[in-house]
């Protein structure tokens, strides 16, 4: 009995303590720009989860050691969801009360939840190489920011790439593509975009789901075998993409043939399987990884010389961690370009951020200027494209790392923007919203 | 001295078949509904209705629907997810495909569908039992993951397999503010706990005690076991449904088969074992203790790391959190197997005698 009468003494002094730190911590933050971090360092994607954080917090140190935007010290805070989107919604909601710029969740599933809640909370949603596709259209997604490439934009550079190889997009007729994705809302984006192609130059789409977390393909990779696909799509995040590429070896199927989304281009991907993955492909969102890059550097010598790194050293620069990276650089130069219009040197609110990210214009000078010069292309957004770049690269891994290729693509134009709009008009349409005109769009 | 029912005479039969016999229980639990609705929207902020109160409410409702099945019948179910799963995409095809649908009818058509599943799933308790029947309601929960994410019929032809609903409005009342949603919760949570424990004391619920205790037995005083098995699993299966349908609709407002995975079935088992089987309060705490304890630790282990000088790093809150979690819950199954309700019954005991306990 006594035991008892314990623990629940220390359970009611937990609750008081907490309330005490809880409301010290949050009067301790007025004049920062302050970053909420959803992150991933637990579960079953935290080995893909941990990089990307790292740089995306590694990035906002590296700011602040630059005397931050525009002498506006940056505050963060990290919250761990594990990728279940019911955490993740709490997290948001936990974060958005203490005056958050803007949120990047890093998991489909989270921006599917969030999208309708952001515009209620006047906070921007930036989605850099994830999310909605359709959220491009930023006439219906105000708030929704998927810069530097959708699922779509990745699909379609994906079957071009696979055209050129086989000599033309008339020579697909007849071949027979698999996508071996994730059985979420991220691994379903792709699929009308790919119908799309598919119907017009008459390629066989083969659809072959694979259930989180993955690491269960015995099934699927007999189908492989036994419909012999002339090449595969993989639309897998976390252990699937290793899983994947060590059932492709064990089956035979070519890893030469398969090629993958940006989320599957990383290396803890293919790490494990080393020269078993050698000839396997994946799309590269612009960077690959660059630990020659200027901004790398800056890091090592600003933030990880200081002691003040958030990982390890020998990561600095891998792929996922100039994810997280670039995530964070839009964010703040999303800040920065509304601190023109706002003023200089003040703390943005959401809704001043918005505005900055929907009117971006980071040329490549100032991107070199940044450190960024071979990592990106320019980006400029507008009202209705709020995706702003859809540069892809191509990058082959040698059995020891990463090698991008020469050739930059982008997604057609002509297909996409189609597609984008009847989806988001569907979508205005469901949520009746009415899409803002050219005009409202200048305000 | 003051929770005894000295002097509470009952003159009248119903006096004496109220829910709440005790004058003192009664004005307690009166209080605490009368705090919920009136003083906890002035008090909570948005963080507390969003993150805690709405997912505590439609999980304890869920709970309550797994713990008449579980608790009172007897009969172990792990498809209780997937019953959520079919209340919530129900009672979307029912407010997107027929026009004009309030959506109180939605939610309750979506429960009710979802006690049409429940007793085609209920139908193999009939044979099997345990251990074997919990496997066989697993079925349940593998078909529904499959058929939400297969069939497009039921995810409105969306591509991504999300979907979601926006716009709640019942009686022209229009829900969209974080206390809004929450009184709504509320007031489905208050009449559906009522009802359950109405039924409990019923007719109904003395059969499926009766099951549950010894079914052969039972048989032979005249109870049907099909009839009391399926209305079980029926009734349960409605609880969960709308309980899925406002998971959906209120809390998530747009979600994805993995919303109502088989984890969420362990979930709120765990919820229904924790808090005590058999128990309407039971599944009030049970949920409480699953929903709000790890938030709660999330948030509290770097307070407190923060508090004597340590950082503890992010990754390292949620493994502890994992740990302290697990760990509790061996604690309490240890300390009290009829779950945390039991402890509360211990407590009333306690009071009654007190200030002279011999």
């Amino acid at each position: 009995m006594k035991f008892r009468a314990l623990a629940l003494a220390a359970a009611i002094s937990a609750v008081g303590l907490t309330s005490a730190t809880v409301s010290t911590s949050a009067a301790a933050q007025a004049k920062e720009q302050f970053f909420p971090v959803l992150v991933y360092r637990t579960g079953a994607y935290a080995a893909n989860g941990n990089p990307w954080a790292n740089g995306y917090v590694d990035y906002l140190k590296l700011v602040n050691a630059k005397g931050g935007i525009n002498g506006v010290k940056i505050s963060f805070e990290e919250c761990e969801f594990g990728y279940a989107t019911d955490r993740g919604v709490e997290c948001y909601e936990r974060l958005k009360g203490k005056g958050a710029t803007v949120f990047q969740p890093l998991s489909t599933g989270v921006t599917f939840a969030l999208t309708d809640k952001a515009p209620v909370d006047k906070i921007p949603l930036v989605t850099a190489g994830y999310g909605r596709s359709e959220s491009q259209d930023g006439s219906v997604f105000a708030w929704n920011f998927p810069l530097l490439g959708t699922y779509w934009v990745g699909a379609d550079v994906a079957i071009q790439h696979l055209a050129k190889q086989a000599g033309g997009l008339d020579k697909l007729k007849g071949k027979k593509i698999a996508l071996v994705y994730h059985d979420s809302p991220f691994g379903k984006e792709p699929i009308p975009l790919l119908q799309e192609r598919a119907k017009l130059h008459g390629f066989e789409l083969q659809l072959l789901p694979v259930a989180h977390p993955g690491v269960e393909q015995k099934a699927t990779w007999l189908q492989i075998r036994q419909s012999k696909p002339d090449n595969v799509l993989l639309w897998g995040w976390g252990v699937m993409n290793s899983t994947a590429l060590k059932e492709a070896q064990a089956t035979g199927y070519a890893r030469e043939k398969m090629i993958g989304i940006w989320w599957a281009g990383a290396e803890p991907d293919v790490k494990d399987v080393g020269a078993g993955a050698k000839g396997y492909a994946a799309l590269a969102l612009q960077h690959s990884a660059e630990p020659n890059s200027k901004v790398a550097k800056d890091v090592l010598e600003q933030v990880h010389a200081k002691g003040q790194g958030t990982g390890a050293k020998d990561e600095v620069g891998s792929v996922l961690y100039m994810r997280g990276l670039i995530s964070a650089m839009v964010a703040v130069e999303g800040v920065r370009k509304a601190q023109e219009r706002y003023g200089k040197g003040k703390v943005m609110t959401g809704e001043q951020t918005r505005w900055g990210l929907e009117n971006l214009n980071l040329d490549q000078k100032t991107l070199d200027s940044m450190g960024f010069a071979g990592v990106m292309r320019p980006v400029q957004t507008s009202c209705l494209d709020h995706m702003g770049s859809s540069w892809v690269r191509i990058q082959t891994w040698d059995g020891g790392k990463w090698v991008p290729g020469n050739d930059w693509y982008q997604a057609d134009e002509k297909l996409l923007r189609g597609m984008v709009l009847n989806a988001s008009r569907k979508y205005a349409e469901e949520k009746k919203i009415t899409p803002r005109t050219p005009e409202q769009c200048k305000s | 001295m003051f929770y005894r029912e000295n002097g509470q005479f009952k003159t009248t039969y119903a006096a004496d078949q109220q829910i709440f016999t005790i004058a003192q229980d009664k004005w307690f639990v009166l209080g605490v509904i009368a705090f919920a609705f009136l003083a906890v929207p002035m008090l909570a902020d948005e963080y507390m209705f969003r993150a805690i109160l709405i997912p505590f409410l439609i999980l304890a409702l869920a709970a309550l629907g797994v713990n008449l099945l579980v608790g009172y019948c007897g009969q172990i179910t792990l498809g209780a997810g997937a019953f959520m799963a079919v209340g919530a995409y129900a009672a979307y095809n029912f407010l997107i495909r027929i026009d004009g649908m309030p959506l109180i009818g939605a939610l309750l058509l979506g429960g009710l569908t979802s006690a049409g599943m429940g007793i085609l799933f209920g139908i193999p308790s009939l044979r099997v039992r345990g251990l074997y029947l919990a496997v066989a309601t697993l079925a349940a929960q593998f078909f529904c993951d499959w058929a939400f994410l297969r069939i497009k019929w039921f995810t409105n032809d969306s591509s991504s397999g999300s979907v979601s609903v926006s716009n709640l409005e019942a009686f022209g009342w229009i829900i969209d503010s974080p206390v809004e949603k929450y009184l709504f919760c509320l007031s489905f949570i208050v009449i559906f706990a009522l009802l359950a424990k109405n039924l409990t004391r019923a007719t109904i619920g003395r059969q499926w005690m009766a099951i549950r205790d010894m079914d052969v037995a039972a048989e032979v005083i005249g109870i049907r076991p099909m009839y009391s098995k399926l209305s079980a699993f029926a009734v349960s299966s409605f609880f969960v449904g709308v309980a899925g349908a406002l998971w959906g609709f209120v809390h998530l407002g747009s979600w994805e088969p993995a919303a109502f995975s088989v984890d969420r079935s362990f979930q709120l088992l765990f919820m229904v074992i924790i808090g005590g089987l058999g128990s309407i309060f039971g599944s009030f705490i049970g949920a409480a203790f699953i929903v709000i304890l790890p938030i709660f630790l999330n948030q509290f282990l770097p307070a407190l790391g923060s508090l004597v000088g340590v950082t503890i790093s992010t990754a390292a809150v949620s493994h502890a959190e994992l740990i302290i979690f697990g760990s509790l819950i061996v604690f309490f199954l240890i300390v009290e197997p009829h779950g945390l309700a039991r402890l509360w019954a211990i407590a009333k005991e306690k009071l009654r005698l007190w200030p002279f306990p011999h």
